[in-house]
């Protein structure tokens, strides 16, 4: 039922009627998340994010992998235009899946490879045709008719299914795997499996900090836990290792050799590999040398006094390491400058904060330098996928450094002034999951449509070299892509429309496969039925995406406008076409998308788009880049984290009930803790009893806490215990380790605590809920008269 | 009075000097009638142990313009304690150091019979000798392992405070740091990019950054020396880590393809190798010692690409102005070369394949700067491995034969100019007023540097008589010549050698027999074919032979005796009587003949001809052929060895024949550098062709029947033997139309 809200003064609202992302949430739980869902049936909107449900795939793909704003789409363009709803589907690739639920089915069709459609290439899958007693098959998406090959013929039975079909993955199930033959392959060869590159830098700081010893002790173990395909006994994986500071070092660790060796190149200007044979080898048969080496890394280097690094040769050295080992591979790189060294990609301090809220603002946004943009071009070429670990003491461009990082797939991880003794936890579980990580290397994504929509617009990190190829030199299973689609004719409800995405990859053992994910969706003539089948925090995905997009090329203020421009005729559209009529005082919205204000909010609030004094550029900049890569769940918590009162029943197993995110619902005598994704804050109440502070934090008093602390201490008592079993709850959750930080109410940490409590005003001026409300209300009824 | 060949070698064994005429023709006319120009073989550092050095600095005179050294022709008043320099005149005081000195108590620069003496002199720190070993690893697996060995082995035979370093090259170049424990390090270059001394040094971490100036604190000074001690260290220290780095040497780890030659960056080695040693040890002694096994095929200084199909440059390829890579190449090692030069260091060349290996292209470098230039088949060879044992052979006195950076000075008489060197030099461009406008080899200038030189290094040097016809010298009168070698001994000693030596002038009109007896044929014979091997370094052969054929046919017209245009009556004298022959021979000669041997031959050839003294330099000529025998003919000898007669012990005199020639050659084997290569043939055999080309062919196919069947087989040559040419050469010089 549409939600109404009275609205005639501000002031005077009450909260009561607002909706809450609480009970949205609960009550999605508690009515989805006891039945699994089985994706048979076209059109069906799934649960939640936030609620934990089984898929159980039976032709279409499971929400883990796609997602779309819209589950119900409107026939025509002009429909869609009306209501302004995007058409937008997230797409997660190769996303992880519980343990109960299965992994897609590895099809080989030997040497013939997969079977396709004559015309628009569509692979085979459950929504084909077959026709002429199972001779042919008629495309679902383009509707030409193929020949089925010889080899894959087999009889209809009286339904018009194949007899075969619940044997075939291709033919029953929503996403499924074909091992590619030759032909997918560059160069018409099978390709070599891929390597990890470790580039440390070695420079003062890096050095001084203790990171380069602890990146050494760290490697040692974790070169144990690369990625390995199903049940191989070891991974097939192959390792290397360069440190630099203004110059490289190339480290040959070839298994015959007693100790390794170390090869300078300080031509920095025109990079080259040193080493053929020796630098990219296997763990198991260099375990000795690569242990000497990376005992003797720290020790080399403790002495050094060169503080000025390089930066773009690391990448073009990784690069050509690659290309000289003709494989794909990952570059693991550990930063801590500005490359101001002299070598191409070079960079300047261009930080000014002045900027913002000024046309110029979009500079801070943007590269400094098209090197890295022509370097990223080859890195993807040659399937070089770079991940960056930055640990800066002050500025240094994240929005230029993390060019490659960000086209060719990778992640970025920023660590400020970084401090081995409290932030080693968090940057060795990044590093230890980042490697462990399920990746594909080399991919090629095309998304299929039927006839009538097309996909047109692609955000998240990956490179285009046309309108249809999402090419990434990397992809992991957190990297999410998410394509926005428009009409090109009419679709009919009764054939409803198609998606087809189909991912060309290399797997870590360096096998060339195709992962192919199908989703079947309703089309409607009455919007009506496109707003009972949206889904919020998709659309909030989207919205924050193209968003972040935008500040690339407008000012941030114009971005913001059109942002609560389109919401407000989105939710205009509704009022004025689907809601019965009411008075104008009244705001009245779709069921489905009652949390679209206070989500749109929190997204207008954010650090990109609304940033508070403390923020730094590299920050945002950071943040663009990570949102890009988001999925639904993970945009959902960062936008609206998630508020959890530490209960003192230390019995129960599940996590405590979320209460929203405002300083009212906080109480004084008691601990709470707020996620987002990035960060963990353990909010202490002023008035929390002794014996708590004494079994949590282990001193007598609140004053006694420290507010420097980024880990809980480990004490022997049931509520230490659950609540630090709470906080490790949380964070398996996330992709990255979040950061935990203690804040003491009425503490000066307080401020940076408050900003994450989005449903009040912000210090920055970021409306509340209730103002944002009334805001979006006033623009409706502008818009509706 | 002795005999001028007695004089002769007295002369030459005090000072190391020959000189083409022993009595000057007096006028500027008159020498240049006497076709052979004034001209001398100097051996700078000619070994005496019968010299001590004197452990003091040479006494010069005070003319700023002059400044030679005081020697035993100048005029000394004991009394005053004043000397009169032979060559300006000028009047000096001696030193106060020489207070006590009278007729009786002189120094030993004014004994006569210290011409040549050396003075031992303090200047500057003394550095230790320093040996860059750059190593091509682009080689056969059995070549490697014995280039290893041997660069091993000399280690051991390095004094023990010499510096080494050690450069590998293949498709990188790898500078290698000798200095750390544990990871061994090395500094890889780009094969393909040429880089300026200034980068290389920046790229090594050679240039001392700009250290921050601390308020109130001392620049640490003492951190100075570890910069380039990374590179190079002293050999007592470091054998053991680079006997171990040396041994775990891989070939170039770089695949090869089928049909193709590695990739071999030898132009960019040696450009680090010199930028190297010119931003660490400008002007100290130093060899860089280049091993290769094959032509550079890529970068600056390529020679040949590496399509195997297209093979090195040829004669006949240079003549039709084939040789694509050619000239860039020289360019590129000239540069080189003339900045080792400067700097002072040598580069040695061994270069050791079938093929050619780019020395042609390379020469300058051993040229320019005195290095050693070897060539052989393999470094597996007894001639590699025991000529580079040979490098670092002692003299007598248990000091390295080996002698660095040293400079020549020449001084002349006033009547006399300087007209150039031929020799393992550079110039050193001091104008002056005793350099001669005309120019005979490297000319324009009094001074040259020679970055290595050992007791053999023999220089020609050309003078021109400058004193007019019309104003005679002075019954008695004599030119006088000073050569002043400042160098850097084995033991880092710096040193100064003065000859001084003084001829008398004659009137070649009146005393014409003078100057004709004091000619110095086998000397003169050599200048000429110094000369001409010079040309041919510029010229066409052609032409170079055609000028050699001049000379000669002049010079026996000026000297020869004989009716005009009758053949028979031509006579020389005997201080003549050799000449022809030689010239003859040196006709023939691979110096100035490249049929039938590579680019590379003719330069390797070139290389040592310029550089040995007058007795080798004339065998190379003109080669000795030893003849051993029982009487019998040379047939019977073959096959009594083939039956095995020589392990009879009734037929040990057989043995002992057959041993006779291996023995003697053994002991030619022992005395030369490079080792020649040693060829053991018989009649007939395939190898007997490397003899033929040496010989007379006083027999060829053109003439066997003419001459009769009974002696030896014929020679398959179109040269014409010695009678003919001599033959030929008495009709033109009698003959009164030319």
């Amino acid at each position: 039922a549409p939600v109404k809200l009275h609205f005639p003064h501000p002031q005077n609202s009450n909260h009561k009627f607002l909706s809450t992302t609480i009970q949205v949430i609960e009550d999605d739980r508690s009515n989805r998340g006891s039945e699994p869902f089985v994706t048979g049936v076209r059109g069906q909107v799934p649960p939640l994010v936030t609620t934990n449900f089984l898929v159980k795939d039976q032709g279409n793909a499971s929400p883990r992998y796609i997602r779309c704003t819209s589950y119900n789409i409107p026939c025509t363009s002009d429909m869609a235009k009306q209501s302004q709803v995007p058409l937008a589907a997230v797409i997660k690739p190769l996303a992880t899946l519980p343990p109960d639920e299965t992994l897609p089915y590895l099809v080989d069709h030997g040497e013939s490879g997969p079977v396709r459609c004559n015309r628009c290439k569509a692979y085979m899958c459950p929504f084909m045709q077959f026709i002429e007693g199972g001779r042919r098959f008629q495309c679902c998406f383009c509707s030409c008719v193929t020949e089925v090959p010889p080899h894959y013929f087999q009889h209809l039975d009286h339904t018009g299914k194949r007899v075969d079909f619940y044997d075939r993955p291709e033919l029953s199930l929503g996403s499924y795997e074909f091992l590619a033959t030759v032909d997918y392959c560059k160069n018409n060869k099978f390709p070599s499996p891929p390597a990890f590159i470790f580039m440390i830098d070695v420079s003062y700081n890096a050095v001084k900090s203790g990171l380069v010893r602890l990146i050494c002790e760290e490697l040692k173990s974790l070169l144990d836990y690369l990625p390995r395909e199903g049940n191989m006994e070891e991974s097939a994986i192959r390792v290397g290792f360069v440190t630099y500071n203004k110059v490289l070092h190339f480290y040959n660790v070839k298994s015959s050799l007693a100790q390794p060796q170390m090869m300078v190149v300080s031509d920095v200007a025109d990079m080259f590999v040193p080493l053929l044979d020796g630098f990219l080898v296997n763990v198991n048969e260099s375990r000795t040398v690569i242990i000497s080496l990376l005992d003797q890394i720290p020790e080399m280097f403790a002495d050094t006094r060169e503080t000025e690094t390089v930066f773009g040769p690391v990448i073009q050295a990784g690069l050509e390491a690659l290309k000289a080992a003709e494989c794909a591979g990952k570059l693991f790189i550990f930063h801590t400058s500005l490359p101001i060294a002299e070598a191409p990609g070079k960079l300047k301090n261009r930080d000014d904060k002045k900027l913002i809220n000024t046309d110029k603002e979009k500079t801070l946004f943007q590269p400094q330098t098209s090197f890295y943009n022509n370097l990223a071009k080859d890195c993807v070429a040659q399937g070089c996928c770079v991940d960056l670990f930055l640990f800066p003491n002050q500025y240094l461009d994240v929005a230029t450094l993390g060019i490659v990082t960000y086209q060719t797939g990778g992640s970025i991880y920023k660590y400020a002034y970084f401090q081995v003794r409290t932030d080693q936890d968090r940057f060795l579980n990044d590093l230890r999951r980042d490697v462990q990580k399920e990746v594909g290397f080399d991919a090629v994504m095309r998304v299929r449509t039927s006839t009538g929509i097309r996909a047109t617009d692609f955000f998240g990190a990956f490179f285009m070299s046309n309108t249809t190829d999402v090419e990434m030199a990397g992809l992991d299973c957190d990297k999410t892509i998410t394509v926005e689609f428009k009409h090109d004719d009419k679709l009919s409800e009764d054939s409803g429309a198609l998606l087809q995405c189909a991912l060309l990859y290399t797997s870590c053992a360096g096998q060339r496969r195709l992962r192919i994910h199908n989703l079947s969706l309703n089309c409607c003539t009455q919007l009506a039925d496109l707003y009972r089948n949206c889904e919020t925090d998709t659309l909030i995905n989207y919205l924050a995406k193209y968003a972040y997009r935008g500040v690339l090329n407008s000012p941030v203020k114009t971005v913001r406008d059109a942002l609560i421009n389109q919401c407000a005729q989105i939710l205009a559209c509704y009022r004025k076409n689907c809601a019965s009529p009411s008075s104008a005082g009244q705001l009245i919205l779709p069921e489905c998308m009652k949390l679209l204000p206070v989500y749109l909010n929190c997204v207008l609030k954010s650090d990109v788009l609304q940033p508070g004094p403390e923020v730094t550029t590299d920050d945002r900049a950071y943040i663009r880049q990570l949102v890009t890569s988001m999925d639904v769940a993970e945009t959902n918590v960062f936008f609206y984290p998630r508020l959890l009162p530490v209960v003192t029943d230390v019995d129960s197993d599940s996590l405590p009930a979320a209460i929203r995110n405002s300083e009212e619902r906080l109480s004084k005598g008691d601990i709470y803790l707020l996620e987002n994704g990035l960060n963990i804050f353990v909010w202490v109440g002023v008035n929390v009893q002794q014996g708590l502070i004494q079994n949590l934090f282990g001193v007598s008093s609140f004053s006694q806490i420290s507010s420097t602390l980024n880990t809980l201490p480990v004490l022997e008592n049931p509520f230490s215990k659950k609540v630090r079993s709470i906080i490790d709850m949380l964070q398996v959750q996330r992709s990255r380790y979040m950061k935990l930080i203690i804040v003491k109410q009425e503490d000066k940490l307080e401020m940076l605590f408050k900003q994450f409590l989005v449903e009040d005003k912000s210090l920055t001026g970021g409306a509340s809920y209730v103002d944002f409300l009334c805001h979006m209300h006033k623009e409706i009824r502008q818009l509706l008269s | 009075m002795a005999t001028y060949l007695e004089f002769i070698q007295q002369n030459e064994e005090r000072d190391g000097v020959r000189f083409s005429w022993n009595v000057w023709p007096s006028s500027r006319l008159e020498a240049t009638r006497m076709v052979v120009p004034l001209a001398c073989l100097l051996t700078p550092l000619k070994e005496r142990p019968d010299l001590p050095p004197v452990q003091y600095e040479p006494v010069l005179c005070s003319r700023p313009t002059c400044k030679a050294v005081l020697n035993p022709l100048c005029q000394v008043d004991y009394r005053a304690k004043l000397w009169a320099c032979n060559f300006c005149f000028q009047r000096n005081q001696f030193p106060p150091a020489y207070a006590g000195i009278s007729e009786v108590n002189q120094p030993a620069e004014l004994m006569p019979q210290f011409s040549t003496i050396e003075y031992i002199v303090q200047r500057g720190p003394q550095t230790p000798l320093i040996f860059l070993y750059v190593v091509d690893t682009c080689l056969e697996e059995e070549d490697l392992q014995a280039l290893k060995e041997s660069l091993q082995m000399s280690l051991s035979l390095l004094p023990a405070d010499a510096l080494v370093g050690l450069i590998t090259f293949g498709r990188m170049v790898q500078v290698h740091e000798l200095s750390c424990e544990g990871i061994s390090k090395s500094y890889v270059f780009r094969g393909t990019k040429d880089l300026t001394a200034k980068q290389i040094q920046d790229m090594l971490g050679l240039s001392r950054p700009a250290v921050p100036v601390q308020q109130g604190r001392p620049l640490q000074t003492q951190e100075q020396p570890a910069i380039s001690s990374r590179f190079l260290q002293p050999v007592h220290k470091i054998d053991m880590n680079l006997t171990d780095l040396l041994g775990e040497l891989q070939r170039d780890p770089w695949p090869v393809t089928q049909g193709k030659r590695p990739l071999r960056s030898t132009g960019v080695a040696l450009s680090i190798a010199v930028g190297l040693l010119e931003g660490t040890f400008p002007n100290t002694g130093a060899r860089i010692m280049l091993f290769t096994g094959g032509p550079p095929t890529q970068g600056p200084g390529m020679v040949v690409g590496d399509e195997l199909k297209t093979p090195i440059r040829s004669w006949h390829d240079i003549e039709k102005d084939n040789a694509r890579f050619m000239k860039k190449a020289t360019k590129h090692y000239e540069t080189l070369a003339n900045r080792t030069a400067a700097n002072g260091h040598c580069i040695d060349i061994y270069a050791c394949a079938l093929d050619q290996t780019g020395l042609l292209e390379m020469k300058c470098c051993a040229n320019l700067t005195g290095g050693h230039m070897v060539m052989g088949d393999s470094f597996n060879t007894s001639l590699f491995k025991q000529t580079f044992q040979r490098v670092f052979n002692k003299g007598f006195n248990g000091d390295f034969r080996m002698a660095f950076g040293a400079s020549l000075e020449v001084k002349t008489s006033r009547e006399l100019k300087i007209a150039g060197a031929i020799g393992p030099c550079v110039s050193l461009n001091a104008k002056g007023p005793c350099v001669s406008e005309n120019e005979l080899g490297i000319g324009g200038t009094s001074q040259w540097k020679i970055c290595s030189l050992d007791p053999s290094t023999t220089l020609a040097i050309y003078f021109e008589v400058v004193n007019q016809h019309n104003a005679p010298i002075p019954q008695g009168g004599r030119g006088a010549v000073q050569f002043v070698t400042q160098y850097q001994h084995s033991s880092t000693q710096k040193r100064i050698r003065v000859t001084t030596i003084a001829r008398n002038w004659a009137d070649a009109q009146s005393q014409l027999q003078h100057i004709e007896a004091a000619f110095d044929q086998e000397a003169a014979a050599v200048l000429m074919a110094r000369l001409g091997v010079y040309r041919a370094e510029s010229e066409e052969g052609p032409d170079v032979l055609r000028w050699l054929d001049r000379q000669l046919i002049r010079l026996c017209q000026k000297f020869g005796q004989y009716n005009k245009d009758d053949p028979n009556s031509f006579r020389l004298s005997e201080s003549f009587s050799l000449y022809p022959q030689f010239m003859f021979h040196l006709r023939r000669s691979p110096f100035l003949q490249v049929f039938n041997n590579s680019p590379d031959e003719s330069s390797y050839y070139r290389h040592h001809f310029a550089r040995q003294d007058l007795t080798q330099s004339l065998i190379m000529i003109q080669p000795i052929l030893y003849a051993y025998s029982f009487h019998g003919p040379p047939e019977t000898i073959a096959q009594w060895q083939k039956a095995g007669y020589q392990d009879m012990p009734e037929y040990e005199n057989f043995k002992h024949l057959l041993q006779a020639p291996l023995d003697d050659a053994q002991e030619i084997l022992q005395t030369r550098f490079p080792m020649p290569r040693y060829i053991h043939t018989e009649h007939g055999g395939s190898q007997a062709r490397f003899l033929l080309s040496k010989v007379n062919p006083s027999q060829t196919h053109n003439n066997l029947y003419a001459w009769g069947q009974e002696s030896g087989a014929p020679i398959l040559t179109d040269d014409v033997s010695l009678q003919v040419f001599m033959d030929h050469l008495k009709k033109l010089a009698v003959s009164s139309a030319s």
